[in-house]
């Protein structure tokens, strides 16, 4: 074996990574099984679970009525009983349906319990616009989820961590949601043949650069990249960071790149007040406030429920162009 | 009396120890001993009392807010639940849950849920993992009446009976939620027709009654067990006390709390032994002091308990300890 050798590639989508880790997570551990909403018979309202019921049968690959917070709900009691459940929720506005359940009992358990608990769930759910699905199928509700103390909330935004974050997650005695934004689900790029199972603590520099640092997740990192090429073109070189754990934030990161580039933008598909990006925001002002040459931008959903037009919708989301001129404005501030 | 007379005097027993226990803690609570909410269960003695001795070691038990009872007829001790009540971290879930969320994995006693309806999904969840598992064990979810107004209580209902899970539904139907009267919040007030709607195997019992209580959970456990199905039991039964130390009682009158106590489960159920000739005056005597002696030495216990270090605040939040990075 040529330990050099590059490794071999295949192709793949975002979806079908996802489909893989499903697969390996199944065939690895007996306790584990998926349940949610059309995740059999349909294949999955996105296609990420197709064909798993027909190679796992209905015991593992469970269709539920549509009743998110019993399902969630008995994936948590599922998880305390001894099994690793993985809970697939539609899109996140359904979510809301089962907050009772994950914010109330599977983030408290463990600690309203004095430490005799461990509910090692994990929930799956779609989440992001862009798609013209308006106001009640399109919303990024991840920082409420970010905000909660029990919970560990993550978002692939890249192949490697869609195949990979899966495992790492099962293995945690705590409960984890993993937000993929719907948009990247046809997301086609290379995967090593050999991908496996990632690390799920640490924020990933997926550009460096050494002008401006743009830090942001999920559905909004092919945008940031796009921004930095752009940006390249004016003979800026900025660092694009992904924060990929959206709670515990990997702050360390964040703030050895802010460090370096002295200035930083924020993008979150989220709304502003109260979000993710007021979070990132503050603890640079908190631990690195004499690092910065400017202050620190922000480019997040306009403040409405989004709308359903296209030119409104896409008005209303973060674009690459207003990251650039985001950045460009940051960075002639003196 | 169709019971083996230890078997009656241990529920007996076990009904005057919750009495006692709670009287206590009420005048500890007034003594300022025992914060934040304290749901008194006296008057419904009968249906932990009842249930639990129908129930194995395997067997599971999720509870509500006012589950001071169950718990102890589950076998948590009295020091530790007494504990838990004073936030000694020699409590049963080391003070930071309190009265309402006692919890002993340990007896697989899950709590202590102080949502309406939201230990519902968690029982059928943990019966989900019995029966992929293949072990024939009863998850035995309480609940009050209140929690049929919930949309938790139906899905669970439905989920529970499509996927044939092993969960004893016991609705312990003490006519208020809260004060919100059963005729008041309910289109149809027979709780027997709402399970028996989704199928589910049905019946309801005088929750007043710890022989019928134990006979009928005898039941639903056997049935459970044999069929491998869920199963609802009402317990019609009644609340003494106000819903907790800060309600004045404005909903119902004084007339009809004095009616239900001449029910009281304790009382005529040691009646029914002193004319069958299984228990005399000495002897309840008898039981009475070792009741007091046992909820004195909980008292004790729980004074010299000790305050967890404020140092230790975050720990159990996650397994591997994140909260430095969190705070960071």
């Amino acid at each position: 074996m040529n330990l050099h050798a590059p490794a071999a590639k295949i192709r793949t989508t975002y979806r079908e990574a996802l489909r893989m880790a499903l697969r390996e997570a199944m065939q690895r551990d007996p306790r584990v099984f998926l349940m949610g909403e059309d995740v059999g018979r349909y294949g999955g309202s996105y296609a990420v679970s197709k064909g798993l019921l027909e190679e796992f049968g209905e015991e593992r690959i469970r269709d539920t009525p549509l009743s998110e917070s019993a399902f969630v709900g008995a994936g948590i009691g599922a998880a305390i009983g001894g099994m690793r459940p993985i809970v697939e929720i539609m899109t996140v506005n359904f979510s809301l349906l089962a907050l009772d359940q994950i914010v109330n009992n599977a983030a408290t358990l463990r600690h309203m319990s004095g430490g005799q608990l461990s509910v090692p769930v994990v929930i799956r759910m779609a989440t992001g616009g862009g798609r013209q699905l308006a106001a009640q199928h399109s919303h990024s509700l991840e920082g409420w989820y970010a905000h909660v103390p029990g919970l560990r909330v993550l978002a692939p935004a890249t192949l490697e961590d869609a195949r990979g974050m899966l495992w790492t997650a099962l293995q945690d005695p705590d409960p984890v949601i993993i937000f993929e934004h719907a948009l990247l689900y046809n997301l086609e790029g290379e995967l090593d043949a050999d991908a496996g199972a990632v690390e799920i603590d640490h924020a990933a520099v997926r550009r460096a650069g050494s002008d401006i640092t743009l830090i942001t997740y999920g559905g909004s990192l092919q945008k940031a990249l796009q921004a930095a090429d752009q940006l390249a073109g004016d003979g800026c070189s900025a660092e694009v960071i992904d924060l990929r754990t959206l709670r515990p934030l990997d702050t360390d990161t964040i703030l050895a790149s802010v460090a370096k580039t002295h200035r930083a933008v924020v993008i979150d598909e989220g709304w502003k007040s109260v979000g993710l990006s007021a979070e990132v925001s503050a603890r640079i002002m908190e631990r690195a406030f004499y690092e910065l040459d400017a202050p620190v931008a922000r480019i997040c959903s306009r403040e409405v429920p989004m709308p359903y037009a296209r030119h409104l919708e896409q008005a209303a989301l973060p674009q690459v162009q207003a990251i650039v001129q985001a950045a460009r404005e940051v960075l002639h501030r003196a | 009396m169709s019971l083996p007379r230890d078997s009656a005097i241990a529920l007996l027993r076990q009904m005057i120890r919750i009495r006692r226990f709670e009287e206590k803690c009420a005048e500890l609570y007034s003594a300022g001993k025992i914060r934040g909410f304290l749901h008194l269960y006296i008057g419904e003695e009968a249906v932990a009392a009842g249930v639990m001795p129908a129930l194995t070691a395997d067997d599971a038990v999720v509870a509500t807010y006012r589950e001071h009872g169950h718990a102890l007829a589950r076998g948590v001790s009295a020091d530790s639940v007494m504990a838990e009540m004073y936030g000694k971290q020699e409590g049963c879930s080391h003070g930071h849950g309190g009265s309402m969320h006692l919890f002993d994995v340990a007896l697989r006693f899950y709590g202590g849920n102080a949502i309406v309806g939201g230990g519902l999904p968690l029982a059928v969840g943990l019966a989900l993992a019995d029966k992929m598992q293949e072990r024939n064990r009863v998850t035995a979810c309480f609940f009050g009446e209140g929690a049929v107004a919930e949309g938790e209580f139906h899905e669970c209902m439905n989920l529970a009976e499509l996927w044939k899970l092993p969960v004893l539904f016991l609705c312990e139907n003490n006519l208020y939620a809260m004060g919100t009267a059963l005729s008041r919040s309910e289109s149809d007030t027979d709780l027997v027709t709402k399970a028996a709607s989704y199928n589910m195997a049905a019946a309801t019992v005088d929750g007043m009654d710890v022989e019928a209580v134990y006979a009928a959970a005898q039941e639903a456990t056997s049935t459970i067990k044999r069929l491998s199905i869920p199963y609802f039991l009402e317990l019609r039964t009644y609340r003494f006390r106000a819903h907790s130390m800060y309600d004045p009682e404005l909903y119902r009158s004084k007339t009809e709390v004095e009616q239900w106590k001449r029910h009281c489960p304790i009382a005529t159920f040691a009646a029914r032994l002193k004319g069958a000739a299984l228990l005399d005056d000495t002897q309840l005597a008898a039981l009475e002091a070792d009741v007091t002696g046992e909820v004195a030495r909980a008292e004790a216990f729980a004074e010299a308990g000790t305050w967890e270090p404020v140092e230790q605040l975050e720990r159990d939040v996650y397994a591997r300890s994140i909260a430095a990075e969190v705070q960071r």
